[in-house]
C-alpha cells in the first residue's frame, strides 16, 4: 500500500482531534482528541518506519534499519498510558470540586 | 641612574604639607588653634629646610638633572606614565621660592586668620597645604602628566582658597570663574598632552626633548600654543585674565601666595621647562611675547584707576606676568624665571603688606578710605615702600634687575616690544607709588573711630615682611648684568645645563655704554612717573578724583567683563535655556516618557489575551502552531 493513504489517515485523525479539541467544552472529550492527536502520530511513525525498512531490505537482507521505529512507538504508547492516568486523575478532582467537566468553568487561571 | 644625598628624600617635600593637610583637614573639630597653626607652618618649614638641602646639592658644580622614581602611575602595553620627581636647577629653584614663601605665609596667616573660628581655620590650613602639595607635584614632575596633576591640583585648591568665605555669594562666583577659566585653559594643555604621547609616545621631559627636533616644525608649533592656551588660563593672560582680580576675593595672604607668587608662575614655569620646544617653533615664541606683552600693557592701564588696594596689586600682577611672558617669548628663559622669582618676593610682600593695612583698617580695602597710615603702621609702611621700589624698578631692589634684563632682551627681538615694555614700566611705577601715596600719605579719609584702631599688625605678620623685604632688597643681586660687574649673573650660570638642548636665541650685544645709556633714561623716566604720583596723591586733602570717560573706561577694566558677559556668558545662558525648555522637556523627557507610556498601554492591551478560558489558549495555541508551520514552509533557514 502506497505511504500516501497512511499519510491522509493520519492527517484526518488528527484533523479531527485539533478540531474536537477546539470546538467542545467537555474535557474528557478533549481529552480524548489529544489521544487521537498522539496516535495520528504514533500511525505515521509506524508508516514511515515500514517504508523506511522496506527500502532497506530490498538492499540487503538482513538490514535492521528504520525498524527502530517499531520500537519507539511502544514507548510512547506506554509514556501516553501514564499521562493518561495522570490527566484522567486531574479531571476526577475537578469534578470533585466543581462538579462539572465544562472547561468554560475553568476560567480560574486569570487569577 | 645614582641617587645621592637628600634627592633621595626628595618626596618628602611634597609629603610634608600632604600629611599638614591630612592632619589638619581631618582633626579640624579637636585640634586647638595654635596647635593647627604649629602643624601646618611646621611641614612647610620643614620642606623649605629640605630644599635648602636639595638646592644645596643640586647647585654644586657638575651636577646632573635626578629623576627619583616612585611609583608607576598608569603602566600598559602601550602607555608608560611613571610617577616621578626630577630634580634639575629649574625645579629646586622654584622648590625655595614655593617653600619659603609659602612657610612665611603660613606663618603671617596665623597671626591674619585669628579670627576665624577653630575649624574654619583648620580648613584654611589644610587647603593651603593641599595647595602647596599640588604645587610641589607640579614643579617637581618629571613628565608632562605629573605635572598636569599639580595642574589641575593648584586650580582645585586655589578654587576652594577663593571661595574660603563661602557665605558671601559674590566670593563664590569668583571661585567658579576663577575654576572655569582655568579649566579652559587646562583644556589647551590635555589636547597638547594627547598630542605629545601621540607624536613621541612619551610624555616625560627626557623623552620628549630628546626627540623634539625629529618632528616637523608645524606640529611643535601647534603643541607649544596649545600649552600655551594652559598657560594663558593658568597665569592670567588676555584672553583668560579677568579670573585672577576677581580672585582677591580669598583671604589676602592666599591672594599673595596663590594668586601672586606661586600658582600663576606655573605658566611660567611650564614654558621654561619646555624651553626645547619653543626654541624650535619661532610662531609660538611669536605669539607668547605678543600675548605677554598686551597683557602687560592693558593690565596696567587698567591698574592705574582701580580704588581697591588689592585689585590694584591683582592687575599689577597680570602686568608682571605679561612681562615675564614676553621674556619667555623673546627666548630669555632665565630672565623670565629670574623675574618670576623677584616678583615674588615683591608681590608677595606687598600683598602681606595690604593684608597687614587691611587688618588694621578692619576689612576696609579702599586706599581713598585711608590716607596718613605711615605714622600708625611704621614697619608695614617702611617695607611696603621697599615693595614699591623693587617692583617700579629702581636699583639696586629686586625688580631692576630682572625687568631690566627682561627689557634688554627684549630689545634684542623687536624695538616695539622694549618700547611698550618701556611704558608697562613707567604705568607700574605711577600706579603703585599711587596707592602707595594714598594709602600712607595725606591725612587719614576714613572715620575718627576707626582712624583710633588702627594698629601695627602683631610680629607674626610683620617678620614675614621684613624678611620678605629684605629677599625684595637682596634677591636681585643674583642677576647683576654684565654692564656693572663681569661674570657675575649667578643665575645664569646656574640655569645654563637646562639650555644644552635648545637653540638659544641670539643675545643682542649692546656696548655698555648704550646699556648704561638706556637704563638711565628709563630710570630717569621712572623717577618722573613716581614724582608726578607723589605731586598728585601725595597731598594732604584729596577726594576721589573725578573721571574723563576714559578715566571710567579704565575704572571699569576696559568693560572687558561686561564684553565677555556679552559675547560668552548671554548665548551659553540663552542656548542653555534653550536646552532645558526645548531639548530637554520635549525631547529627552518626551522619549523617556513615551517609552513609558507605550509600555504602558500595550501592557493594557495584552493582557486582554488572558482570558482564563482553556479554549481560547488552545485556540492561540494551535493557530500559533500552524502560522509556524506556514512560516516554516516559506523560509527556510
Amino acid at each position: 500500500m502506497p505511504i500516501n493513504y497512511y499519510i491522509f489517515l493520519s492527517v484526518c485523525l488528527f484533523c479531527i482531534g485539533i478540531i474536537g479539541v477546539l470546538t467542545r467544552r467537555n474535557a474528557i472529550v478533549i481529552f480524548m482528541c489529544i489521544e487521537l492527536m498522539l496516535n495520528a502520530v504514533n500511525l505515521l511513525l509506524v508508516a514511515f518506519s515500514r517504508m523506511h525498512h522496506a527500502a532497506a531490505q530490498s538492499l540487503d537482507a538482513a538490514s535492521m534499519a528504520g525498524a527502530e521505529a517499531q520500537i519507539f512507538v511502544f514507548f510512547i504508547m506506554v509514556v501516553a498510558a501514564a499521562e493518561v492516568t495522570v490527566g484522567l486523575a486531574i479531571i476526577v478532582m475537578l469534578y470533585r470540586n466543581i462538579h462539572s467537566v465544562d472547561i468554560n468553568f475553568l476560567n480560574r487561571l486569570k487569577h | 641612574m645614582s641617587m645621592n644625598g637628600m634627592i633621595t628624600y626628595g618626596y618628602l617635600i611634597p609629603l610634608l604639607p600632604l600629611i599638614g593637610f591630612l592632619v589638619n583637614g581631618l582633626g579640624r573639630n579637636f585640634l586647638s588653634k595654635k596647635m593647627i597653626g604649629w602643624i601646618g607652618s611646621g611641614v612647610m618649614v620643614m620642606a623649605f629646610l629640605m630644599s635648602l638641602l636639595v638646592f644645596n646639592q643640586v647647585s654644586a658644580v657638575g651636577f646632573k638633572t635626578e629623576v627619583l622614581f616612585l611609583f608607576d602611575f598608569i603602566k600598559t602595553a602601550g602607555l608608560d606614565f611613571p610617577f616621578a620627581l626630577q630634580f634639575d636647577q629649574l625645579s629646586a629653584l622654584f622648590l625655595l621660592v614655593i617653600t619659603g614663601i609659602g612657610s612665611l605665609i603660613h606663618i603671617y596667616s596665623t597671626s591674619y586668620m585669628h579670627e576665624e573660628e577653630s575649624p574654619h581655620f583648620a580648613r584654611y590650613f589644610a587647603y593651603l597645604n593641599l595647595f602647596l602639595f599640588f604645587m610641589l607635584i607640579l614643579v617637581l614632575g618629571s613628565s608632562y602628566v605629573t605635572m598636569f596633576i599639580g595642574w589641575e591640583g593648584v586650580g582645585l585648591s586655589s578654587y576652594l582658597l577663593i571661595g574660603f568665605w563661602f557665605g558671601n555669594s559674590n566670593y563664590n562666583n569668583a571661585a567658579k570663574k576663577a575654576f572655569v577659566m582655568n579649566r579652559i585653559g587646562d583644556l589647551g594643555f590635555l589636547l597638547a598632552i594627547f598630542w605629545m604621547l601621540a607624536q613621541f609616545g612619551t610624555i616625560t621631559y627626557a623623552g620628549v626633548f630628546s626627540k623634539a627636533s625629529t618632528v616637523p616644525v608645524s606640529v611643535i608649533t601647534g603643541i607649544t600654543l596649545l600649552m600655551f592656551v594652559g598657560a594663558m588660563g593658568k597665569s592670567a593672560q588676555i584672553p583668560l585674565y579677568t579670573w585672577l582680580p576677581d580672585a582677591m576675593a580669598g583671604p589676602t595672604p592666599v591672594s599673595a601666595l596663590i594668586h601672586a607668587a606661586t600658582m600663576v608662575t606655573a605658566g611660567i614655569y611650564m614654558i621654561a621647562r619646555s624651553n626645547v620646544m619653543y626654541s624650535l617653533a619661532p610662531i609660538s615664541q611669536n605669539v607668547v611675547a605678543i600675548v605677554g606683552i598686551s597683557t602687560a600693557l592693558l593690565a596696567a592701564t587698567i591698574a592705574l584707576k582701580q580704588n581697591d588696594i588689592k585689585k590694584v596689586l591683582a592687575y599689577s600682577t597680570v602686568s608682571q606676568l605679561g612681562l615675564m611672558f614676553l621674556a619667555l617669548g623673546v627666548g630669555a628663559y632665565t630672565a623670565g624665571v629670574f623675574h618670576v622669582m623677584t616678583h615674588a618676593f615683591f608681590k608677595a610682600l606687598l600683598f602681606l603688606g595690604a593684608g597687614s593695612v587691611i587688618h588694621a583698617m578692619h576689612h576696609e580695602q579702599d586706599i581713598y578710605k585711608m590716607g596718613g597710615l605711615k605714622k600708625k603702621l611704621p614697619v608695614t609702611h617702611f617695607t611696603f615702600l621697599i615693595g614699591c621700589l623693587a617692583i617700579a624698578g629702581i636699583p639696586p631692589f629686586a625688580g631692576f634687575f630682572s625687568k631690566d634684563e627682561i627689557l634688554t632682551a627684549a630689545l634684542g627681538k623687536n624695538i616695539v616690544y622694549y618700547i611698550l615694555g618701556v611704558v608697562t614700566s613707567l604705568m607700574t611705577a605711577f600706579y603703585m607709588f599711587r596707592m602707595y601715596f594714598l594709602t600712607f600719605h595725606g591725612n587719614f579719609r576714613g572715620t575718627e573711630d576707626q582712624y583710633n584702631h588702627v594698629h601695627e599688625s602683631p610680629a607674626a605678620m610683620t617678620w614675614p615682611l621684613i624678611i620678605l623685604a629684605l629677599l625684595s632688597v637682596l634677591g636681585g643681586w643674583i642677576g647683576i648684568p654684565a654692564v656693572f660687574i663681569e661674570d657675575a649673573h649667578l643665575l645664569s650660570d646656574f640655569f645654563s645645563p637646562l639650555y644644552t638642548l635648545s637653540h638659544s636665541a641670539s643675545q643682542l650685544h649692546l656696548s655698555h655704554s648704550t646699556e648704561l645709556l638706556l637704563m638711565g633714561v628709563l630710570l630717569l623716566l621712572i623717577v618722573i612717573a613716581i614724582f608726578t604720583a607723589s605731586r598728585m596723591f601725595a597731598k594732604a586733602d584729596i577726594t576721589e578724583e573725578h573721571s574723563s570717560s576714559f578715566g571710567k573706561m579704565l575704572a571699569n577694566k576696559w568693560y572687558i567683563d561686561e564684553l565677555y558677559e556679552m559675547i560668552i556668558v548671554q548665548p551659553v545662558n540663552y542656548i542653555s535655556s534653550f536646552f532645558a525648555r526645548i531639548i530637554d522637556v520635549k525631547i529627552i523627557d518626551g522619549m523617556v516618557n513615551g517609552v513609558g507610556k507605550l509600555i504602558h498601554f500595550s501592557a493594557r492591551q495584552m493582557r486582554l489575551i488572558q482570558s482564563g478560558q482553556v479554549g481560547s489558549y488552545v485556540l492561540i495555541m494551535v493557530v500559533s502552531i500552524i502560522l509556524f508551520f506556514i512560516f516554516q514552509m516559506f523560509w527556510k533557514i
